[in-house]
């Protein structure tokens, strides 16, 4: 099972290997920058856990964990 | 001012002429739109959709232009009304808009990539661009440089730099904006060539068989599978076109979906333009993540979190009062003069307690919309309003919504009416309807006083461990989780019915924190303050007067001439006693006028219906007058009860007229249960007739505030009835 980003730990960087199937949330995300070879950094999660706060193309989004499994990481 | 050189060609002859502005949100946008238009603005409704239409006046060198603030959006892959608003504007699909002659991009030079994704889908509409690269001093300090001129060679497009928030290059900007109307031509930009030529190629075949659509739209269907775009598409052409659009995607996209191949390819073009124009000399971590250490820290975050949200209820519930006690005092201070001046009759009547109290009860709400929505903007345009959303998330989701409703909630709490006006900054439209619907539910200030004045008449002073806990603040206590409950139960039951859909996301940008521009804040505030006094306060007004004429006719002389010979038979007493006897027949009068007024006819009428709940006639026409505004009831039931109408909770004299209330055969009707009862029914129910209209004019819809205003009522009767019925059995 390879790694989401849904898995990364706060201050953990990875390259966006894939990022899953079509569908809306999906196209949303490529056009927010989170695209194949792509940096992201997780900077922090919310109190719960969930959401978290990444780094990408030199902005900070916040989104729900669920949103993030569909990027896979390594 | 304007040379002549930088107007080489002289200006056209005047026609309307329309500027839309786009962006990114937070990319200072509204700023820059209020630093253009000033206090010449607009504020109305796109039809049919619930999204604000901002337009305003700019002056340019060649005259007047209109400016369309487009709702801020980071694609036109529209999956939202906002998006598709945006779609539309540009397409010149709204017919008082028309199409634009020019589009005002506005982009964040210190994002510059992620921008220029909506800027690279602008190019493509065939319009005139100008680009105002804002907030270049911010890019400045993090080593950020652009080369404006090479952007907008590599762009098609006048880039002109500029800080919205100082008023840094809008003289260039208005000088460019101007060229771009008069002689402007379109950037022709075509980062996909093959899906333009294909969408083309379909969009004739479809013109062929007499639907008029654009290449565009055509373009946005075939990439936006599943979207607005679309679902429209085959509402016009007919589903028979689901096979074709699937053939042309499988043909340009070869397997992969086209958004990822129109997201692939605009990045690619935008990072070869970026690595052309932009040069970064250092990468220190700004002031803003510094402060976002704190903000965001998980323990500190959320204490700074309690203390801001504190501060904001704090605020909005207490700085108000004095306000809302001056105007409360000026406008009974015009009542008495009118009624000093004029003759008794309809007509002082009618001006001092219909017209001066309708109005009066419209603005005291002023103040505290006005410290809310500053606080809103405030938190807004410091970026700080995206971190309580981010930190409030996961608890809102438990109950069907998201961490943007909870402002708009707690801000219920002083008041629904500012608390839906605040739910513009929830994107997803059903969470947006299911927090408007679920915010009158909070126990706003206007049912304080009722609570008040039923709680200390007829709840016991009872008192456990040494006085710290009370049964009268335990039941206050109550009816606060009570509307909590409501609130959140309504919310999660919508979001199961009638607002059931996907789980929208929360794709939400954290912008760095920010100085806001204060001019901007005023203009914005001053935009609240005048829509919810014109739209509100025309209907509320009409609604009051229409109370105010239900208690005040008719009029009979049987009840005058009546109290008139009393009057005669009081003047034998002596003087210490007649003030008092005089006053007490004047009570006596109006509450005689007030038994057999429309109201009272009608609290009579209705009282059957009340009667499972305990309640008398009298109690109905208070409740029936107060459904305009449920803190009328107070004054009514003072008038009825023959104790004046200038009562306030805090009133004796009418608890203890309301406690030797009784029925015809003698039962009291003020029972522990009955007042319980009451008390449910004001959690529950919506009166409230600014909330109702709030709700018509945010929703755009009148079957929302029609539906909210029956289940509101519906819970509330039955709640009352199910509490009094109960405690009846049980005491």
């Amino acid at each position: 099972m390879s790694r989401t980003l849904a898995d990364l730990k706060p201050g953990e960087r990875g390259r966006i290997l894939r990022i899953g199937g079509g569908g809306p949330v999906v196209q949303r995300l490529m056009s927010m920058g989170l695209l194949e070879d792509a940096e992201v950094e997780v900077i922090r999660r919310a109190p719960a856990g969930d959401p978290i706060e990444i780094r990408v193309m030199d902005y900070a989004l916040s989104l729900r964990r669920e949103e993030a499994r569909a990027v896979e990481v390594g | 001012m304007t040379t002549a050189a930088a107007q080489p060609r002289p200006c056209a002859e005047p026609a309307p002429r329309v500027i839309a502005v786009v962006g990114n949100p937070n990319t200072g946008k509204s700023t820059l739109f209020n630093a253009l238009t000033g206090l010449r603005q607009k504020t109305g409704n796109y039809p049919g959709v619930t999204v604000e239409k901002h337009t305003g006046t700019a002056e340019l060198p060649c005259g007047e232009v209109t400016l369309v603030d487009v709702p801020g959006t980071y694609s036109l892959a529209a999956q939202s009304p906002d998006e598709m608003v945006a779609v539309d504007v540009l397409a010149g699909a709204y017919e008082d808009i028309g199409r634009p002659d020019a589009v005002l991009a506005v982009v964040d030079a210190t994002n510059l990539r992620r921008n220029l994704y909506l800027v690279s889908q602008v190019l493509e509409q065939g319009l005139p661009v100008v680009v105002a690269l804002n907030m270049v001093d911010a890019a400045e300090k993090r080593g950020i440089r652009i080369d404006a001129r090479r952007l907008g060679e590599l762009l098609h497009a006048t880039v002109v730099p500029t800080v919205a928030s100082k008023g840094v290059g809008l003289e260039t900007l208005r000088q460019a904006l101007d060229a771009a109307v008069l002689h402007g031509t379109p950037a022709e930009i075509s980062i996909l060539p093959e899906l333009r030529a294909a969408a083309r190629d379909l969009a004739e075949a479809l013109r062929d068989r007499g639907i008029a659509i654009s290449d565009y739209a055509v373009e946005r269907a075939l990439i936006d599978q599943g979207g607005y775009a679309e679902r429209r598409l085959l509402q016009r052409a007919g589903e028979a076109l689901r096979e074709r659009l699937a053939a042309v995607r499988e043909a340009v996209g070869q397997g992969k979906p086209l958004s990822a191949v129109e997201a692939r390819a605009r990045y690619d073009w935008i990072n070869r333009v970026v690595s052309e124009v932009e040069r970064r000399t250092e990468a220190r971590p700004g002031l803003s993540d510094r402060i976002d250490r704190i903000v965001s820290h998980p323990f500190l975050g959320s204490l700074l979190f309690v203390l801001v949200m504190g501060l904001v209820f704090q605020a909005v519930f207490s700085w108000a009062t004095p306000l809302m006690d001056w105007i409360d005092g000026l406008t009974g201070a015009l009542a008495d003069t009118i009624h000093a001046v004029l003759p008794p009759g309809a007509l002082a009547s009618l001006l001092a307690d219909g017209v001066v109290a309708g109005v009066g009860s419209v603005v005291i709400f002023l103040p505290q919309i006005l410290i809310l929505y500053a606080f809103i903007i405030l938190l807004e345009d410091t970026g700080y309003m995206a971190r309580a959303a981010f930190l409030m998330d996961r608890l809102m989701r438990w109950c069907g919504l998201s961490g943007q409703s909870f402002i708009p909630m707690l801000s219920s709490f002083a008041c629904a009416v500012p608390g839906i006006m605040a739910t513009r900054v929830i994107p997803d439209r059903r969470d947006r309807l299911a927090t408007i619907l679920a915010a009158p539910f909070m126990t706003c200030s206007a049912r304080l006083p009722v609570y008040a004045l039923l709680i200390a008449a007829f709840v016991p002073r009872q008192t456990w461990l040494g006085g710290w806990v009370n049964l009268q603040g335990l039941v206050l206590l109550g009816l606060y989780l009570l509307g909590i409950l409501g609130g959140i139960l309504t919310a999660w039951l919508l979001k199961r019915t009638l607002l059931r859909g996907p789980t929208p996301t929360f794709l939400m940008e954290l912008p760095p924190y920010r100085i806001p521009s204060l001019r901007s804040m005023g203009l914005r505030l001053w935009d609240r303050a005048r829509i919810f006094l014109r739209r509100a306060g025309t209907i509320i007004f009409t609604v009051a007067v229409v109370i105010w004429a239900l208690a005040y006719f008719p009029r009979p002389s049987a009840v005058h001439d009546r109290f008139e010979a009393q009057r005669h038979a009081v003047a034998a007493l002596p003087e210490t006693l007649r003030a008092a006897r005089l006053r007490e027949l004047d009570h006596a009068e109006a509450a005689a006028y007030l038994e057999q007024s429309y109201l009272g006819r009608m609290g009579r009428a209705v009282a059957p219906l009340f009667a499972p709940l305990g309640w008398d006639w009298k109690v109905s026409a208070a409740v029936i007058a107060g459904f305009p505004a449920r803190e009328v009831v107070i004054a009514v039931l003072g008038t009825i009860y023959a104790v004046g109408s200038e009562v306030d909770e805090t009133s004796e004299a009418l608890a203890a007229r309301l406690a030797a209330a009784t029925w015809p055969d003698g039962r009291p009707v003020f029972t522990l249960p009955m007042v319980l009862g009451m008390l449910v029914f004001y959690a529950f129910c919506l009166q409230c007739a600014a909330t109702v209209v709030t709700i018509g004019r945010e929703t755009n819809h009148w079957g929302w505030p029609a539906f909210a205003w029956t289940y509101m009522t519906s819970l509330g009767y039955l709640g009352a009835l199910l509490t009094y019925q109960l405690g009846s059995r049980l005491t």
